[in-house]
This record gives C-alpha cells, structure tokens and sequence, in this order.
C-alpha cells in the first residue's frame, strides 16, 4: 500500500497587478498526482521553477494547496485540524536545501537537535539527551562536539545534523529538499549514502526532490519529472534515463555533461511548442507514464 | 614551441593563516587552449584566479612567484599598468551574474563601459555593444541591450556577462564556475555558446569548475587543486581515463552515477 498519496495537487499564486497590469495567476504545482510506497525513495526533479519544492512543502501544509488531495498512510492530511497537523508532522519530516540557513545559528547544535522532542514533550530531560547522543552518533557525528555552535561544524557537517534533527521525532517519512545540492562532490557522495543506510536502518520513506539528475539516477527506485508545475513523465528510473519519452525529458538528458570527452554529443533543443503543456500522463511503457 | 599565452609560476598566496591558501602553484596556458582547474570549496581555486587579476582582497596577499602574461610579470606592474591588462587582455567570468551586474545600469551600457574605458567613443561602443549581444545570441540584441538586469533570465545574464568579457577582443578568459548556478539545460546552452566564442575568436580559457563533467565537456587540459597544492595536472582524457592522485580519484568516484574511470558503472 503506498504511504503517500498525492492526488490533483494544485497550488496557485495571484501576481498582483501593477498599476495597470492584469492580476495573473502562477500555476507552481498543477495537478500533480503521485504516490509512494513504504521504503521507497522517489526522486521529483525539475529545474529551478518547476513546482518540485512548492510540491514538497504543500504535502507538509508549509504551504496550503489551492485544491488535491494528500493521504498520508491512508488519511486525509489536508483535512486534519492544526492539532492533528501538529501531531502528523511527527510522522513526516523535511531536510532543506541549505545547511547554513536552516540551523538557528544562537543555538547549541545539541538543543537544535532535541528541540523536535521538547515541542512535542516527549521524555524526561534525561531521556531526550540520550536521544540526541544516539542521533547524533547515528549520522556519524562526534557526541563531543554536541555543546558547539552550527558555525563550528562544515556544510557536510551541518546537513547531518539537520538530518539528526528531521529524525529525532523517529518519522516514516522525510522529504530530502535539495538536501546534498549545496556540497561539495565528495561529501555529497557522503551524505547521499548516509541517507541510504538510515532509510535501511529505519525503513525510511523518502521523497527526493533534486535538479541534478546524475544523483537521482544513482539512487532513487522511480522518480517524476516536473516542467512548468507538472509531472511530464514519471515512473521507474532506469526506464526513464535508457527511453526518455517526453520531449523536456529528453532536453534534460541531453543537456548532461557527459564524464567522457569523446562521447557525441547530442544536445536536444527544447522546442515549447512541440508538445501539449495540458496533456496527462498515459502509460508509455511497464511502470512508466509520460505526457504525450 | 612558442611561449605560452599565460605562465604561472610557483605562486602562493597566504591569508594570514598557517598554511597558504595558494601553495607553489604553476601551470600555463597556450594561446587558444583551455585549461580546466577542478577541486572542492578551499581548495585555492578562485583564490588562484583571483591573484592572476591581482583582484585579491585583504588579507589575501600573493607572498611569492610570477604571473607571466604576454612577456610580462603582472605581479610587478603598476596598478595602472594593470588596469589596461584587465578587461583588454585578460577578462573574467563570474559565477553569479546578478551580482556581477551592475542593478541600475542598462545591459547595453555596461557592455559600452567595457569599451569606452579602454578608449573607444561612445557611439562606437554603443554600437558594438549590440553586436556583441547579438554574437552571444541574445535575440533582438538592440531591444535587449536597454533592458536592466533583472529584465533578463538567468541564462540571458550569463550571456551578457559573457559579451562584456569579449568587448575587447582578450585573448583570455579566466571563467569562475561560469555554469554552476544555471539549470543544467541553460548550462548546456551556456558551454556550448563559450565553445563555439572559443574557435571564432580564438580565445584561451583558464574554466574553474567544481564539475568534472564541464570540465570533459571544454578542456583541453585540467589541473586538479586539493587545499591549495595543485595535486595533478594533464590532458583531459588521460586524467578522466587514469587518474594518478589519489584526490582525483576519489573526486571521480564521487561524481554521481558516472562511470568509474577504468570502466564499470557505479
């Protein structure tokens, strides 16, 4: 049964109008539909624009949808009152982007970390201490150095304690924003596999939201591919990368670099008035859906 | 062989700290080449280029080598002498190009400035200022010159920071992650736009990069910087092919997804 249940999500902005402009509306997310299952890791990539992170926090009521549906292990989550939402969130987390405007910098990294627990008054002061320590050697940082500051730590550093923080609350589902997209190669690899032991460790469910699609490749079971505030193309991404079938998809691809200098190159233009931006996904292939 | 276009000779460039953020670092540019400088945040990669330019802030201070450029030390000229060096000779790329621009100055008039400071009239720069707009292929070059900034898309700024670099027909450019902050679609765009500027205008260009796939995409050559030492350096093929440090190794091997240098998928 899928632990996540995205129905028709749609969320708009209203530009408001300048002196004698037109009010228009921004479609960010446009009927979006998708699920995950328990234990999956489903990559949402799209460029800068695209919905994916407006998708992301509108699942989490950071940001209420226009109009959709979220069920959340079988429940309407866009339903529950603010108590409820409260309480839900126990269950469903987020890592963002960058480490080093998520951490409140006047805050000892060791409340940073237990501050999930305390909100939700769970434990003796005792108890969540211990709690921290273990999450904290659980993304393999140094129980140590808990009293420091987020200055003192580095990106890689930092986003493990961000993930330490997502986790204190013991969530089935946690949503990795452009988690790794601000560090450098080598400690991305490592927190990308850090990612990958604790979704074994603790049956995590994971929505990936990235714009670098040599990552998601490399890591997510089936990913879904935003242009414009829709999903143009989803479904297993070994399918997706060896037969890209909508023409963004196809764009995307061609557009990265490739490790090797000999390789041709065959860039394919995006031509916006190829395909119709209103079609739905229909079945391409096993598992795999595109709008064409 | 002739003398290459630009030779960087054991420069080291201290910030004050214990070890020098920029440690005995040489390597050279032949007119027309690329050379791709790759490493991680610290490694003294901008720090490097930044010193060519002499554009290093304090307490960054270049304490020992040569910067050889068309026969002469840039690190012994004057500051005017310099001046006339950058831009005209030598230009450079930033990462960012919304900061790099001036907010309030139409397009148009930033790419003049290039020129009129290196002496030419302002209608004439005006003019050539539209030209180059239209040979970085921004459409309706005349139009788009007096918009400002924040009236272009990312990959369109990029672009015009790219024309304000050729305004003086340099023979180098030094380029700091010209792509890193563009969707990979623009940055497909944007490498192959300084590709094809390269061959017409015959134009050597010193890339730093974080991404050893622009790096296989452009260089010709690349040099490797790990903590301010540069660790490795050759071309391109045999780097990405057999690697010998054992950083660019491990750099290698962390690029997701890509094939592992001697073959075999990740």
């Amino acid at each position: 049964m899928a632990l996540l249940d995205v129905a028709g999500l749609t969320k708009h902005f209203v530009r408001k109008p300048g002196l004698f402009g037109k009010t228009s509306v921004v479609k960010a997310v446009d009927d979006v539909t998708f699920s995950i299952d328990e234990g999956e890791m489903f990559g949402l990539v799209g460029e800068s624009g695209s919905g994916k992170s407006t998708t992301g926090r509108c699942i989490l009521r950071l940001m209420e949808p226009t109009s959709g549906q979220v069920r959340f292990k079988g429940e309407d989550v866009l339903a529950f009152s603010r108590e409820r939402m409260r309480q839900a969130r126990r269950d469903m987390q987020i890592v963002f982007q960058d480490p080093y405007s998520s951490l409140n910098p006047r805050m000892r990294v060791r409340d940073i970390v237990e501050e999930p627990l305390v909100i939700h008054s769970l434990g003796s002061r005792d108890e969540r201490r211990a709690r921290v320590s273990q999450l904290f050697e659980l993304v393999g940082l140094e129980p140590a150095h808990l009293e420091r500051y987020p200055h003192e730590f580095s990106g890689g550093q930092r986003q493990r304690i961000g993930i330490a923080r997502a986790l204190a609350l013991n969530p089935a589902f946690v949503i990795a924003d452009e988690a790794v997209s601000a560090l450098d190669v080598s400690i991305q690899a490592q927190v990308v596999k850090l990612l990958l032991d604790l979704q074994a460790q603790l049956t995590l469910t994971y929505l990936f939201i990235a714009h670098d699609l040599r990552l998601v490749e490399h890591i997510c079971g089936r990913v879904a591919v935003m242009y414009r505030g829709r999903i143009v193309e989803m479904g297993n991404t070994k399918a997706i990368f060896a037969q890209p079938t909508h023409p963004y998809t196809k764009a995307l691809l061609s557009a990265i670099p490739v490790l090797d200098p000999d390789a041709p190159r065959t860039r394919i233009e995006l031509d916006p008035a190829s395909f119709d931006h209103a079609a739905s996904l229909k079945p391409v292939g096993g598992g795999h859906w595109a709008a064409v | 062989m002739a003398a290459p276009l630009l030779d960087v000779q054991h420069l080291t460039v201290s910030f004050g700290g214990p070890s020098p953020a920029v440690d005995d670092v040489s390597f050279q540019i032949a007119a027309g080449e690329t050379l791709g400088v790759v490493g991680e945040s610290g490694s003294g990669k901008s720090v490097t280029a930044f010193s060519i330019l002499r554009l290093l802030q304090p307490p960054g201070r270049v304490t020992g080598g040569k910067v050889i450029f068309e026969g002469r030390d840039l690190l012994t000229l004057s500051e005017s002498e310099m001046r006339d060096v950058r831009g005209a000779r030598i230009s450079l790329i930033f990462q960012e190009p919304m900061t790099a621009l001036n907010p309030v100055m139409r397009v148009g008039d930033q790419i003049a400035e290039a020129l009129t400071v290196h002496g030419r009239s302002r209608a004439e720069a005006q003019a050539r200022a539209v030209e180059l707009l239209d040979a970085v292929r921004i459409s309706d070059a005349a139009r788009r010159a007096r918009d400002y900034p924040h009236q272009l898309s990312g990959g369109m700024r990029q672009r015009a920071m790219i024309a304000i670099a050729l305004a003086c027909h340099p023979p180098l450019i030094i380029a700091d992650e010209p792509t890193t902050a563009l969707d990979v679609t623009i940055q497909a765009q944007v490498l192959d736009l300084l590709r094809e500027l390269k061959t017409r205008f015959n134009l050597a260009l010193l890339l730093i990069t974080h991404d050893f796939g622009v790096i296989a995409e452009m260089a010709d050559r690349v040099a490797v910087m790990y903590r301010g030492r540069l660790v490795e350096e050759g071309p391109v093929r045999a780097i990405l092919r057999d690697p010998q440090h054992e950083y660019t190794q491990s750099l290698l091997a962390a690029v997701p997804g890509m094939a592992k240098p001697g073959g075999g998928a990740r």
